[in-house]
């Protein structure tokens, strides 16, 4: 692949690129929801958040917060949440993130992890708080593994997240 | 990452106005989301048509790779077949004499039944399936058990009725798409079934714990009539549920509590058959007549 444009047809191609593959990564992960798994028990880390959260934190001036709720509506219809949970939640991570962007002067691999890891039980805590509103009484405990998981899994999501992001600027 | 010096995006006066407008229509969205939200819990079956539409849509993901569920739960429990296998072969063993003589047993108290029966001119009523499918997915990685079924609106299926399996029962319908459906699982925790004991006819409630294991409550207070390996079945009361489909097998009694976990594996079962609902008028309101009969009875 040359690495230098020779049309305005590469030129814009690469535009397209740089500007959709962060939305279209994130609304892949959010259809993983549609795989024929079928589990009995929640354990499995919700990677549509991961991905979000790792490109929020990855790239804070690629969006802004409203970002969120379109994306969130999207993951609400795929995954069967009650419409507005992933809406909410998502803006609000984004928020929060922006807020901590605005106090923190340096972020390393460390701190985007434990960050990601507050992110990640506000999300898990959220979801079992809207469940429990639509008559859903579930013992707390038994999302422990699935955020156990999601905390481990979280550098792998950073890690391909940063790969589709070199390739996405790439020239 | 290094740090901003200051959350202006710069001396553009339309980007700080564009920055801003972005917080203000963010905040709109969280309180626009957060009233969907209320308008979901006050109404479950909302915004039916938009749900239905993206169960429909990512259908042929889920319909396409049914074999891939087999494979999935397959692999944890092949793994746990195999170091168990020693101490399982001996128990099946054990259990396989034990399941023989109740078969016999069970074989001469079906020739009695019939005998009874034909003496009785009693004739089985056994309804017939509003469709026959498979279930294709589950919101996996949610506090809610549910299940996606390859059939929808198009076949007859409607929210509210029940799901059951060759195995046992499976769940209740709560939305639908024109080819698609969603089910509340019997291992959800909003679920809750009317069951009785096969044993001696206890009833009792079996609500999900959201894990894939049921919880059972006796209507009865004293001493907990549920042994390991008890069998219950639907009692048909409340109307939704047709009698007598298996729903769970008792696994642990600790005390007050008691953890039984459904007959029909969603992962595991190769169809699905969805029901009318037992007796319609249960979905429905009540007769004005009534209404004001029990209204009348509560003052």
């Amino acid at each position: 692949v040359s690495r230098i444009a020779g049309s305005r047809r590469d030129v814009a191609i690469w535009g397209l690129r740089r500007q959709t593959v962060p939305v279209i990564s994130t609304l892949a992960a959010s259809l993983l929801d549609a795989l024929p798994i079928v589990a009995t028990a929640p354990v499995i880390p919700d990677f549509a958040y991961l991905v979000l959260l790792a490109w929020r934190l990855l790239r804070p001036e690629l969006w802004t917060a409203q970002i969120a709720l379109p994306l969130g509506l999207f993951n609400d219809l795929v995954a069967g949440h009650p419409l507005g949970q992933s809406m909410a939640l998502w803006t609000i991570t984004f928020f929060v993130f922006d807020l901590i962007d605005a106090r923190v002067g340096w972020r390393d691999y460390w701190m985007d992890w434990f960050f990601a890891s507050l992110a990640i039980l506000f999300y898990t805590a959220g979801g079992w708080y809207v469940a429990r509103l639509m008559g859903a009484r579930v013992d707390p405990l038994v999302l422990a593994p699935q955020f156990a998981l999601s905390l481990i899994a979280y550098p792998l999501v950073a890690r391909l997240v940063v790969g589709l992001d070199r390739w996405r600027l790439a020239r | 990452m290094a740090p901003r010096t200051s959350r202006r995006p710069g001396f553009s006066r339309r980007a700080q106005y564009g920055l801003f407008l972005g917080y203000v229509i963010a905040v709109a969205g969280i309180l626009f989301a957060l009233l969907l939200l209320v308008v979901a819990m006050v109404d479950p079956t909302g915004f039916g048509v938009l749900k239905g539409a993206a169960l429909d849509a990512t259908r042929p993901v889920s319909a396409g790779g049914r074999g891939v569920v087999g494979f999935f739960s397959g692999l944890g429990e092949g793994a746990g077949n195999y170091f168990a296998a020693g101490s399982q072969n001996a128990d099946l063993k054990k259990r396989l004499a034990a399941e023989r003589r109740a078969v016999i047993q069970a074989r001469a108290t079906e020739l009695e039944n019939r005998r009874l029966k034909a003496l009785l001119k009693l004739t089985q009523d056994v309804p017939d399936p509003v469709a026959v499918t498979r279930i294709v997915g589950s919101s996996y990685d949610s506090v809610r058990r549910l299940a996606t079924l390859s059939a929808g609106s198009s076949s007859g299926v409607r929210p509210g009725q029940p799901v059951r399996a060759p195995e046992g029962l499976v769940g209740r319908v709560i939305e639908t798409g024109r080819w698609a459906a969603r089910v509340l699982l019997v291992s959800d925790a909003a679920s809750n079934v009317p069951v009785r004991l096969v044993r001696d006819g206890t009833p009792a409630i079996a609500s999900g714990r959201g894990d894939g294991t049921i919880e059972l409550k006796t209507l009865e207070v004293g001493k907990n009539p549920f042994r390991r390996g008890d069998i219950l079945v639907t009692s048909g009361i409340g109307g939704v549920y047709p009698p007598d489909v298996p729903v769970a097998v008792v696994v642990a009694v600790d005390g007050d509590r008691t953890v039984a976990k459904p007959l029909a594996d969603p992962a595991r079962i190769d169809y699905a058959m969805v029901l009318n609902v037992f007796q319609p008028a249960a979905s429905q309101p009540l007769s004005p007549q009534t209404a004001a009969a029990l209204e009348g009875a509560g003052q």
